[in-house]
């Protein structure tokens, strides 16, 4: 393992602008994200976490400033590079699922797979293989619509993970599940991370998903505010805990 | 070749994924969209069944007239055929096909378009899992010409069954034995031809238009 940060984001900034008015969503965001850690992404509605998710998935291109994936940086790759980097580097989970409504959980994986050049027999090996490793064996040929909340959070999670990726990013993977569904998806993300040395990014408003992170980033008003390792958190998340508690 | 590998590997292109596997996709979206997909072909089937009834029901007529037989002419002028006038193309009808092809037209687009809006997010998490554009592209290429391409058989089945049963109707007896099978034949090559045309045509814009979605787009939390 070398110190090359897996991603680092060099003072990004974006500004979204809608006729004459601007608003600044980052305001100059610099973090480096180290292989195999657990990160999470705190802060209030609005505060720019999904931005931040935007620029950091290569899904969006900073106003200013410049994000480097595994070195290189994102501007100078072109469309088909940034695909390659989308579709081999990262797994996307989303708040809302985000599964093909048309398409079986066992189709909705194998795309994934078909993508980064599998046949489509092969594909549905793979695609089944994960699926059963994240406890959804028996439904792969259900379609979304057939499944609950949580098993669609699962299948999403085989999805982000059937190509392998060196990263997932998780924007509020729980905002949609109940409590004892989003603890039961974090603690497969915190498997992810100890078996397979995933990197994970998650957003959250939900201290409970703290305990999995080994670094807490804090943003308010598009600006880092704290970065706290995990020693850290453990004296917060208890002070936390202690006042909503009270 | 010996540096650092997190930094110095090249990253690839995305490799294109083949016209079978987009249809497939293509294919599965159609059919469980079913009912929209027929309403979406209504507007074909109608058009192209006009047109094949005009044409087939044309063909009869002259095929008749050509025995030029009185009891048949008596049938003729009674279907409010046009004795005198025979083989003189109709004006009023092919301004009324030409606007029913028209209509076809722009609902087939105006149809896609729209499932194109409903889909933008599925568009970004097809991006976000590696698609190219060329996939999206492709993929709703195929959906709207399949969906034309479909519509148009139905349409041509449609309005040969109508034409030859209105035909029926009036000539009885008289329209089996003097079917001109050559001229229907050829008919239906232009309703073929003309049907696939106009939804290959209707096709091509929503495909674009699907393509330029952004990935981004698959973030959108909807209510
Ligand atoms: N496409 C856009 N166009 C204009 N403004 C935008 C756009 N996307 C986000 N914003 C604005 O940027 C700011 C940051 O939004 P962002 O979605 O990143 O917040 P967030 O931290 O993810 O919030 P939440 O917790 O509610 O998801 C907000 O003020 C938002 O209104
Ligand atoms: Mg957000």
């Amino acid at each position: 393992m070398t110190d090359i940060p897996i991603i680092r984001t060099v003072n990004v900034k974006k500004i979204y602008r809608m006729g004459t008015h601007e608003v600044h969503a980052l305001r100059g965001i610099t973090l480096d994200i180290k292989a195999g850690e657990y990160v999470s992404i705190m802060g209030p509605s609005g505060s720019g976490k999904s931005t931040f998710f935007n620029m950091v998935g290569v899904l969006d291109m900073p106003s200013e400033g410049e994000v480097f994936m595994r070195g290189h940086p994102v501007s100078k790759l072109s469309p088909s590079q940034l695909a390659w980097v989308r579709c081999h580097n990262i797994g996307y989970i989303f708040q809302s699922f985000n599964l093909i409504p048309t398409m079986t959980a066992l189709q909705n994986v194998s795309i994934a797979r078909i993508f980064a050049g599998s046949s489509p027999a092969q594909a549905r090996d793979e695609a089944a293989k994960v699926l059963d490793q994240v406890g959804l064996g028996n439904r792969i040929h259900h379609v979304p619509g057939q499944l609950s909340g949580g098993q669609q959070q699962r299948v999403a999670i085989a999805r982000a993970l059937v190509n392998q990726p060196a990263i997932i990013l998780a924007d509020e993977p729980t905002g949609n599940l109940d409590l004892r569904t989003g603890e039961e998806i974090i603690n497969l993300l915190s498997k992810m991370k100890s078996t397979m040395g995933i990197t994970i990014i998650t957003a959250t408003h939900d201290m409970k998903m703290l305990s999995a992170s080994d670094t807490v980033v804090r943003i308010k008003d598009g600006a880092v505010e704290s970065v706290q390792s995990r020693d850290e958190i453990q004296i917060s998340v208890g002070t936390i805990d202690g006042k909503t508690l009270a | 070749m010996d540096k650092a590998p997190q930094q110095m590997d090249e990253i690839p292109n995305q490799r294109e994924v083949a016209w079978p596997i987009a249809f497939s996709v293509a294919w599965g979206s159609l059919r469980r969209r079913f009912m929209r997909a027929m309403i979406t072909m209504a507007g074909v089937i109608l058009a192209i069944a006009f047109l094949t009834y005009m044409l087939i029901t044309d063909n009869v007529n002259q095929a008749l007239l050509g025995l030029r037989s009185d009891a048949v002419n008596i049938l003729l002028q009674k279907a409010g055929v046009d004795i005198l006038a025979a083989g003189a193309t109709d004006q009023m009808m092919l301004m009324l096909i030409g606007l029913s092809l028209i209509t076809c037209l722009v609902g087939i687009i105006n149809a896609m378009l729209m499932a194109v809006t409903e889909r933008i997010k599925e568009i970004g998490t097809l991006k976000c899992l590696g698609a190219l554009d060329s996939f999206i592209v492709k993929t709703y290429f195929i959906e709207a010409s399949l969906q034309g391409i479909i519509g148009t058989a139905m349409g041509m089945a449609i309005g040969f069954l109508i034409a030859i049963l209105i035909a029926l109707s009036y000539y009885h007896q008289y329209v089996f034995p003097n079917l001109p099978m050559g001229r229907i034949v050829g008919s239906l090559s232009i309703s073929l031809t003309v049907g696939s045309l106009i939804s290959i045509a209707a096709a091509i814009l929503p495909a674009y238009w699907a393509a330029q979605k952004a990935p981004v787009d698959a973030m959108r939390v909807e209510e």
